[in-house]
């Protein structure tokens, strides 16, 4: 950068001058450390402020070692469902021309402006012992909240969104000729999904995923509603941090809370990953 | 193999896109369906493919109903206006693709999957581009390379959309004649869409041309640019000259002059009409000379090449609008130096030849 010996050529006139630029690195600087950097390592610090062998403990505790379980169970289920979902939604938004469509694409969005509390308090409502199903439900023996469907469709309503939106936009640009090319040359639906449709969003679809997943393992709101909070059974990691919280076990909280923000590293890491992968594939496919 | 479009028409929404089109290509024929944008040509080639369906009327291809026929089954090549090859696969893979979908039953080989492509790589003579990607490719490559991909599945036809609409002046030229010796040596029925008429005329065995979702006229390049059967077609083929006038006996009056002309074209009524003549049929007098003219004014004179141009606006005339008219005369370079003409110069445009039509 030499735009600070070269201040006065015409070059720069766009340029602020060097002390603005700085103070507004460092307020930004600031913030990131004050709301990111400092919560993020008081997690790591306190769950290891008793040292590793009670960070173990508290994670081998057996109704934790079950929220942590349940969380990614809960995630391998909803990630297939929403990937089912997303890859059908942005093929009928982005390929096909319907009555309804922006609707539907509003419809998509849904789940981004209701508050996830909401989500959860209407699936009460719906499969709860006094919903509208409650009744059929119980003579059928069929357990949908306080057990582990319901707490699986509040999760897939609150993520219904990340793969769909990420992909049409996606899948709108490159347009269908591909897919009329590979029709004409004697393709069938399958064979033009699987080896033209896929490979073009691959990148823009795990992008998706790696949201999807985030969302679902960190879903706190919709989930609390609907799992009753019953230990080894319906805790997700999420709210079994809350309940260490309240118990005063702090330790224990930040060992899960730990966890959970490694996870979180994880993702952002391979997310990087995948965005440094679709920029480098942009370039060659310019 | 031949094709044959009965009665088909389209509408998209309230537009009519296609209007009762009726149309006989002939086996082994290369035809160029031309007209300006929004006549209908496209929707009518992918109508042919199985792309689009029409709203009435069928498809015979070798005198077989292929209507309901959907793309996938009609082998047909289809060459898109902006090639549409598979991003993610090598020039290799991409024109391989149409052998790998086969079902196992018609599969050829993998090996004989590596000639074919080696084959149809050196006939449109890219193949040391075959591991590249279509990005890495330049427009006129990537057509070719579209081309190739095309006749893998050894089509029964072949359809191209505006195959040079995207390439500069040049390599379109170059194209142009590739595709021409390149249809001479496969015979494969083709149908290629274009706008430009000069394409047209150079490129096909048969024009076809339409407007508005019409069929105008449909002949070979010399019929159809020579004959062109109304002022639409006259205008749309080639540089052409209007003059506006009225029916009197049996001549026109352009200004105050009257001119005759040979038989009428259609059925003229007494009343307007518009009277049309190439650049390379007019002669130009001086003002003062006593055979009927229209009086001009020359504007310019570009003098380079066999062929001169001289521009021209009429004197004490405008059209409907309100604007000058202006007039277009070509002549051979040597005609010019021998004329002793001069930018500025007053003189009389002289028909040699006037074709006259009912105005509209």
């Amino acid at each position: 950068m030499s735009s600070n010996k070269l201040s006065t050529t015409p070059a720069h006139a766009v340029d602020e001058s060097p002390w603005v630029k700085w103070v507004l690195i460092t307020l930004a600087l600031f913030f990131v450390f004050l709301f990111l950097l400092l919560p993020l390592t008081t997690v790591f610090a306190e769950a290891l402020s008793k040292g590793f062998q009670v960070y173990l403990q508290a994670v081998e505790d057996p109704d934790s070692w079950s929220a942590i379980k349940l969380t990614l169970g809960i995630a391998a289920i909803v990630i297939p469902l929403n990937l089912t979902f997303g890859l059908t939604a942005a093929w009928a938004v982005s390929k096909h021309d319907f009555k309804g469509k922006a609707f539907f694409i509003t419809l998509i969005d849904l789940p981004f402006s209701v508050s996830p509390v909401v989500a959860g308090l209407i699936y009460v409502l719906v499969f709860g012992a006094n919903g509208w199903f409650g009744g059929w439900l119980i003579a059928h023996d069929i357990k949908i909240i306080f057990a582990l469907p319901g707490m699986i469709i509040a999760t897939v309503f609150v993520t219904l969104p990340f793969i769909a939106r990420e992909l049409i936009p996606l899948m709108q640009s490159q347009g269908t000729d591909e897919e009329q090319a590979a029709t004409v040359l004697g393709a069938n639906g399958w064979q033009t999904f699987w080896h033209v449709t896929l490979p073009n969003i691959k990148w823009g679809l795990i992008y998706g995923v790696i949201l999807c997943n985030a969302r679902s393992m960190g879903e706190f709101g919709a989930v609390a509603v609907v799992s009753g909070h019953i230990r080894g059974q319906t805790n997700t990691m999420p709210l079994q941090v809350e309940i260490l919280y309240n118990e005063y076990q702090a330790t224990a909280a930040f060992a899960i809370a730990s966890l959970l923000a490694l996870l979180a590293l994880l993702t952002l890491a391979i997310k990087s990953f995948v965005e440094w992968q679709q920029s480098r594939i942009k370039r060659i496919y310019a | 193999m031949s094709i044959e479009v009965r009665n088909i028409s389209k509408n998209f929404g309230p537009t009519r896109v296609l209007d009762d089109i009726n149309l006989r290509i002939d086996s082994g024929e290369l035809v160029a369906l031309l007209g300006p944008s929004g006549c209908g040509k496209t929707t009518l080639l992918r109508i042919i493919a199985g792309l689009e369906t029409a709203d009435t009327g069928s498809i015979y291809l070798e005198n077989d109903d292929a209507t309901l026929t959907g793309a996938r089954e009609r082998q047909v090549g289809f060459v898109f206006q902006h090639y549409a090859l598979f991003r993610h696969m090598s020039v290799f893979e991409n024109i391989a693709f149409g052998l790998r979908v086969k079902s196992r039953k018609e599969r050829p080989s993998e090996g004989q999957i590596r000639d074919k492509v080696q084959s149809l790589l050196e006939m449109v003579q890219l193949d040391f581009l075959r591991d590249r990607f279509p990005a890495q490719l330049s427009g006129g490559q990537r057509q070719r390379i579209a081309l190739a991909r095309a006749l893998a599945i050894e089509p029964r036809v072949l359809l191209l959309d505006e195959p040079f609409g995207a390439l500069d002046a040049k390599v379109r030229k170059e194209l142009r004649k590739w595709l021409r010796k390149l249809h001479d040596d496969l015979h494969v029925t083709s149908v290629f869409v274009t706008h430009d008429q000069e394409e047209a005329l150079e490129v096909s065995d048969s024009v076809v041309l339409m407007n508005r979702g019409k069929l105008v006229q449909s002949g070979s390049p010399q019929e159809v640019y020579d004959h062109p059967t109304t002022p639409f077609a006259y205008g749309f083929l080639g540089n052409v000259n209007r003059f506006e006038g009225t029916a009197v006996n049996n001549q026109i009056k352009i200004g105050n002059t009257l001119f005759d002309y040979p038989a009428p074209s259609n059925n003229i009524k007494p009343g307007a009409l518009v009277a049309f003549a190439r650049p390379a049929d007019l002669d130009l007098v001086d003002i003062d000379d006593g055979q009927p003219g229209v009086p001009a004014i020359v504007d310019r004179i570009l003098s380079f090449g066999t062929v001169s141009k001289i521009e021209l606006t009429a004197i004490d005339a405008t059209n409907d609008a309100g604007r000058s008219i202006e007039y277009e005369v070509q002549w051979p370079r040597r005609r010019l130096d021998q004329s002793k003409l001069t930018e500025g110069a007053r003189v009389k445009l002289v028909p040699t030849a006037l074709k006259v039509f009912a105005a509209t």
